[in-house]
């Protein structure tokens, strides 16, 4: 981990972002498509969704490049986009960030599984390579590998990330099981935290899940099974269908709540995943730092 | 011949390898292969997708038993289709239009194929029009469809016109699933059924064409 890092993990609890998908269809993004490539056709607003949560109070913000990968791209036929696609995103959210805050770029999972035979770990290797390398090519303080389910594919998301020399977070998604403390493949906390650490996450934690509230134990059981700096970023809850619309239950003030608990199990870095946006941050930032 | 106890295991713990030798031991010693498949196979996926259901099993598990199961039909099926015995049904599966995730639907596929189905997997992406064309071609029984966006959902909708608009919307049994759906979806669009789970597509779709039958 670098001084910068260090820097700003001293002043823990520290204020992340929340979703960046929403926000961007609140903007206009149309159903279906794929939010990266406003990188490069919306830039502006791209850059106001960023501004919004730097308004907000975030400390550490994410970039617009969850999917600019070179499967999910293809699906789209932009792969021959891709590098544009992920340094603009960098850029864009260090222009927003200013000095107020720092930028931490997203490198989501491939959508596809090491397990049912549709990719290997060399096609998984050249990909995250590939991304990591743009996304450091626009210099972000960090990389955060995020929404990991598989440990396979995460440790090869890993090695790609630190090979460029950044620090890096790396999360998974506890959504399953009989408590939700598991991943899609089965793995629990304790697997995670040894694996994650193993593979060279300087930070480690979970995002997305099954809201905040179940979260603190799985916080808990990830402080106990490493001594990594932990990042926890929950969803709002799970959305019901209203008119064909996700609908999020959990208001800003529930879930900044909860961040208490969050941080006394041991979070350094809280923000919010699906169904949050900038009040959420607010609202955490009022919470946990007094509203300064 | 008590060796056979072991081809239940060995699909209910994911060993390809040892499904396919108990299984080719089996068939040598002159054990009716519609024993094999009724007696130890499906009654062992059926255990696959009970402990999915109760989260004693997960993705890896499911997928390392519908590969066992599928291995050890590969060795059977040849031999019930020697005898005119026609597989379960033929399903036509594909993400629809507009949604480009296919980790559920591809976990389905593996269950159904698991579960005796022939499987005709359309990929992502896939238009009405081709699921149409498909069905006509392969001459299917069975249409299933996959959505994990609320936003790619009115696709299924489109696809279920569309079979109704080429007139074979009654010679197949459609089924649905993925993340946003709901049994409520399902009848609002006029689908035959929904399946929550990967393995419930499975008796989902014998079921519905048991109805048929």
């Amino acid at each position: 981990m670098n001084k910068s890092m260090a820097d700003l993990l001293a002043r823990a609890p520290v204020i992340t972002d929340g979703a960046w998908g929403t926000e961007l269809q609140a903007r206009g993004l149309p159903p279906g498509e794929i939010p990266d490539v406003w990188n490069l056709t919306n830039p502006d607003k791209v850059i106001a969704v960023a501004r919004a949560y730097v308004e907000a109070g975030s400390q550490v913000i994410l970039t617009n490049t969850f999917g600019a990968n070179r499967f999910r791209l293809a699906g789209h036929s932009l792969e021959h986009k891709l590098a544009e696609i992920n340094r603009t995103g960098v850029q864009l959210s260090r222009e927003a960030a200013g000095s107020s805050a720092r930028v931490f770029a997203s490198i989501g999972p491939t959508g596809r599984l090491l397990m049912d035979g549709s990719v290997t770990e060399d096609d998984l290797r050249a990909a995250f390579s590939e991304q990591a390398e743009a996304i450091a090519s626009a210099s972000p303080d960090a990389i955060v590998i995020e929404t990991m389910s598989d440990l396979g594919e995460a440790t090869i998301a890993i090695k790609a990330a630190k090979a460029t020399g950044l620090p890096v977070v790396a999360c998974v998604v506890f959504d399953s099981g009989a408590n939700k403390d598991r991943t899609m493949m089965g793995v629990t906390p304790e697997q995670a935290a040894a694996e994650l650490s193993e593979a060279g996450a300087d930070i480690i934690g979970a995002n997305c899940g099954t809201g905040i509230e179940r979260y603190v134990q799985v916080c808990h059981r990830l402080r106990a099974a490493t001594n990594r700096p932990l990042w926890m970023k929950p969803n709002a809850g799970l959305p019901r269908l209203v008119a064909g619309r996700p609908v999020y239950d959990t208001t800003p003030e529930q879930f900044a709540g909860v961040a208490p608990a969050l941080v006394d199990a041991g979070a350094a870095f809280v923000g919010g995943c699906c169904g949050t946006n900038p009040d959420f941050i607010r609202a955490l930032r009022a919470r946990l730092k007094g509203g300064t | 011949m008590e060796d056979i106890k072991a081809l239940y295991d060995a699909i209910l713990t994911g060993q390809e390898k040892v499904a396919r030798e108990v299984t080719e031991k089996a068939l040598a010693a002159g054990v009716e292969p519609l024993k094999l498949v009724n007696e130890y196979m499906v009654p062992a996926m059926d255990e696959v997708g009970r402990r999915f259901e109760c989260n004693e099993y997960f993705v890896p598990e499911l997928l390392i038993s519908a590969r066992a199961m599928k291995s050890a039909l590969e060795l059977i099926r040849p031999l019930l289709a020697a005898k005119g015995a026609q597989p379960v049904g033929r399903v036509v599966i594909g993400t629809v239009k507009g949604d480009l995730h296919d980790i559920g639907k591809n976990l389905v596929a593996a269950m159904l194929e698991g579960g005796g189905f022939e499987v005709i997997d359309l990929g992502v992406n896939v238009t009405p029009e081709k699921f149409v064309e498909t069905v006509k071609q392969k001459n299917a029984n069975v249409v299933a469809m996959s959505a994990l966006l609320t936003t790619t959902m009115p696709a299924m909708r489109a696809t279920i016109e569309a079979l109704e608009n080429a007139g074979i919307r009654r010679q197949v049994k459609v089924i649905i699933g993925g993340a946003p759906i709901t049994q409520k979806y399902a009848d609002e669009i006029g689908a035959d059924g929904y399946g929550e789970s990967a393995p419930s597509a499975v008796t989902l779709a014998k079921k519905q064409l048991a109805a048929t039958a």
